[in-house]
């Protein structure tokens, strides 16, 4: 019943291909963005920013970045960790090595750093697909995590080798910091929501420009792209590097701003790939919008069971740690018999439905 | 979906507003993952000390003690998450048993004013209290255990270890490499070679490491492992016929549940510990007010064991604290800062230890503004097969060695995050 379209017409081809060509959509997303940048930060607490927040934006990064690659160009990725990893630790050597830099800086060369680095690993993607390059991006994840654990020189030889992120401001001239434990709440929000607007915007119009058709026909059939003139090479490289460079500024992130201090091999680890992976596969393949559904669902979901568990009902944590786990996997079973194309078809089944409301066909 | 996320949101106001009136003291327990092994009795432990001192003398100083459990799976993110969610309930301090999280927690408590006490883990050189105004690691730290470890073998080889091989089977993770630095010190002082073996996460998987093992023959295997990972070692040095009496774990590797499924093939396995075993009299105190109360925290078959134990030695250093904590700022309701404040002039000798029902469970040692770090005494042990039995008295590490490394690590450290000393020249 909200979604009408009466009356909204489109006269030219770019009103027609508009990201939101609803106007009601429209509304909803300009002020879902006020809200977000303008309301949220005088709002938010460090709770709310430290424990659901600032890890829902970096790991929806992470999952528009496996989402370029996995669901726009069909490359199956379990390298996510891996290059992760690659992005905390170029930030870290960044941070420790130029003390003057600012953390926008650190954040885009550690995207950069990592884009390279996947390249790299994808090249075998020219060769060999489906299950196995899974395999070869498996082998990306093992040997990146093992190279960062083996070499002291990643860590600066610290006694445990963890790495740990020191206090670094905002913007050149901005002298707020976003990293370290003085840092505000509001300021590590901002930090990492600029960073989402802006890659999730850029996303958007990269996957339906040229480049993003180019991925797409190549994942649909990629003789058949070939036939037509898309060059295999090329697209596939570039979905890795652009993947990869989404997957570096979130593991950059993740620890510079939210953690503060990593250990490899746990935070990193092979866990962390299989985590974005199904927040891709929940959310929606090859959808912006369902790589955030899919961060929500994996994000806030453990945390919202484990308020409603231990906090309201008083049960034994180790208990509600057993329950959480049985519910979120049930749930998991469930969105997707229901709806085997992810949350993000859901809505836009939803979305459907209540256009057509009440004559529907 | 809508009445969940109310449910979550008002629960989440609900933890975020302060509640007075008693003492908060946040457990960061893992009774999930494949280190609940070990989580579970020292929670327990944990728990059940302050349910004893609620319901036999109504609290500490008059005030009841509350302890905030949060599952945190020794999982980092989680332990950042439970950290949030806890500290605004005015939490006294943390001891999150896990390494990762101690380096997060390390900072952020700092900032926040909230003390830390990471008894014999976390971040070694946070002993030098000038630099960690905020961490204590009292009574002992993981240099501490490898210094005791070389004494101990010394005093077994007449004093010279010159010509032996050590191999270190190590957590490849912050917990495990922490020993790497001293033992390296160690070696080139006494002449033995160090052979470094690491095991990753979770450790199950140990048949090339002790290949090694059993292709090197070294005369002697210390091992650095947590949960899962010391069962395993444990059966593997078993299958290549490891000189048992030769294989010795940390205080982190040597409680009941890691030799028990080995059983007497273990026996002569050795192991450190910081707080000393046996039957002491507040043990029947527990299982008279708490337990047949019904209000353990676990099934109470724990009572006594290993980890059990030290998990109620680290509530009774807390409650020692927040009594000092009361005594010196004349208040019963204390805040973090007064905690913090007490911790920094614990002393506990025999007699405290005597009067709480526990004696001699710990070595006895002063914490000061410069050393937050205790004596670093700890006894050995040793698995009969069936027990645990006590091996020996409390050994003295060498400061010789861990001193200066503490200092140089710590310097790095508040060069690196610019913190100025905060004790008073004197």
């Amino acid at each position: 019943m909200l979604y009408r379209e009466a009356g909204d017409f489109s006269t030219t081809y770019g009103e027609d291909n508009q990201t939101f060509p609803i106007k009601f959509d429209r509304l909803c997303y300009y002020v879902a963005l006020f809200v977000g940048a303008v309301v949220v930060p005088f709002l938010i607490n460090d709770y709310w920013a430290n424990s659901l927040l600032v890890p829902f934006l970096i790991y929806a990064i992470a999952a528009i970045g496996l989402n370029i690659l996995t669901g726009y160009c069909g490359q199956v990725s379990l390298g996510t960790g891996g290059f992760m990893a690659v992005g905390a630790y170029t930030s870290y050597k960044l941070m420790t090595a130029f003390p003057g830099l600012d953390m926008i800086s650190i954040t885009l060369l550690s995207g950069f750093m990592t884009a390279m680095v996947g390249v790299a690993f994808g090249l075998p993607s020219l060769r060999i697909k489906g299950f196995y390059l899974a395999v070869a991006t498996l082998a990306a994840q093992f040997f990146l995590v093992w190279l960062f654990n083996k070499v002291p020189w990643f860590y600066n030889y610290s006694a445990s080798g963890q790495i740990s992120a020191p206090e670094r401001d905002f913007f050149y001239f901005v002298n707020i910091p976003v990293t370290g434990p003085n840092a505000e709440a509001w300021a590590k929000y901002l930090f990492c929501f600029l960073f989402v607007f802006v890659l999730a915007w850029v996303a958007r119009n990269l996957t339906r420009g040229t480049m993003g058709r180019q991925w797409m026909a190549i994942r649909d059939m990629d003789i058949a792209a070939e036939i037509i003139g898309v060059n295999p090479l090329k697209a596939k490289l570039t979905a890795f590097a652009v993947s990869s460079f989404y997957v570096g500024v979130s593991g950059a992130l993740l620890f510079t701003v939210y953690l503060g201090a990593v250990e490899v091999g746990e935070v990193y680890g092979i866990t962390k790939s299989f985590l974005v992976l199904f927040m891709i596969i929940i959310g929606g393949l090859g959808s912006i919008f369902g790589s955030f559904a899919g961060a929500a669902f994996m994000v806030l979901l453990p945390v919202a069971l484990k308020l409603l568990l231990v906090d309201s009902f008083g049960l034994d944590t180790a208990l509600s740690a057993h329950f959480q786990f049985v519910i979120v996997g049930a749930l998991i079973m469930f969105f997707l018999i229901v709806e085997p194309h992810g949350l993000a078809r859901l809505w836009g089944l939803a979305k459907e439905k209540l256009r057509l409301w009440p004559f529907p066909h | 979906m809508k009445k969940l996320t109310m449910l979550a949101l008002t629960s989440a106001m609900v933890a975020g507003t302060p509640a007075m009136a008693d003492l908060v003291f946040p457990s960061l327990s893992y009774r999930t993952g494949p280190y609940a092994a070990g989580g579970i009795p020292f929670a327990d432990g944990y728990a059940d000390y302050f349910t004893l001192l609620n319901q036999r003398d109504g609290g500490i100083g008059g005030v009841e003690a509350r302890v905030v459990e949060c599952e945190t799976a020794y999982n980092t993110e989680r332990g950042v998450e439970c950290y949030e969610s806890t500290r605004g309930e005015g939490a006294l301090v943390y001891q999150p048993l896990s390494t990762g999280i101690t380096y997060q927690l390390i900072p952020r408590t700092t900032a926040d004013g909230i003390p830390l006490h990471t008894m014999g883990y976390g971040r070694t050189s946070a002993a030098n209290g000038n630099v960690f105004s905020h961490t204590f690691n009292y009574p002992a730290n993981y240099w501490d255990a490898a210094s005791v470890i070389v004494n101990q073998l010394l005093e077994e080889n007449d004093g010279s270890l010159e010509g032996q091989t050590i191999a270190l089977l190590y957590h490849n993770s912050a917990y495990g490499r922490e020993p790497i630095r001293t033992l390296q010190s160690l070696s080139e002082m006494h002449g033995f070679s160090l052979t470094e073996i690491a095991v990753d996460h979770p450790g199950q998987e140990q048949g090339n490491q002790w290949l090694q093992i059993r292709r090197e023959r070294p005369d002697y295997v210390v091992m650095w492992g947590w949960g899962v990972m010391n069962q395993v070692a444990v059966q593997e040095a078993i299958n290549i016929r490891y000189p048992m009496e030769n294989f010795i774990g940390n205080w982190w590797a040597g409680a009941d549940h890691d030799v028990e499924s080995a059983g007497a093939d273990a026996a002569g396995y050795r192991a450190l510990n910081m707080n000393r075993l046996g039957d002491m009299p507040v043990f029947d105190e527990i299982r008279e007010h708490v337990v047949d109360a019904g209000l353990a925290a676990g099934d109470g078959t724990n009572i006594g064991n290993v980890l059990y134990t030290r998990g109620m030695y680290a509530a009774f250093l807390a409650a020692e604290a927040a009594e000092l904590a009361q005594e010196m700022s004349g208040e019963a309701e204390i805040t973090a800062a007064h905690m913090r404040d007490a911790m920094e002039a614990l002393v506990i000798d025999a007699a405290t230890m005597e009067e709480a029902g526990m004696p001699g469970i710990g070595p006895e040692f002063t914490v000061t503004c410069e050393d937050h770090g205790g004596t670093g005494m700890a006894i050995m042990q040793q698995w009969d097969g069936e027990n645990w039995v006590t091996l020996t008295d409390f050994i003295a590490p060498d400061d010789s060695v861990t001193q200066p490394l503490v200092m140089e690590d710590s310097a790095q450290y508040a060069e690196e995050n610019g913190i100025e000393p905060q004790c008073a020249e004197s």
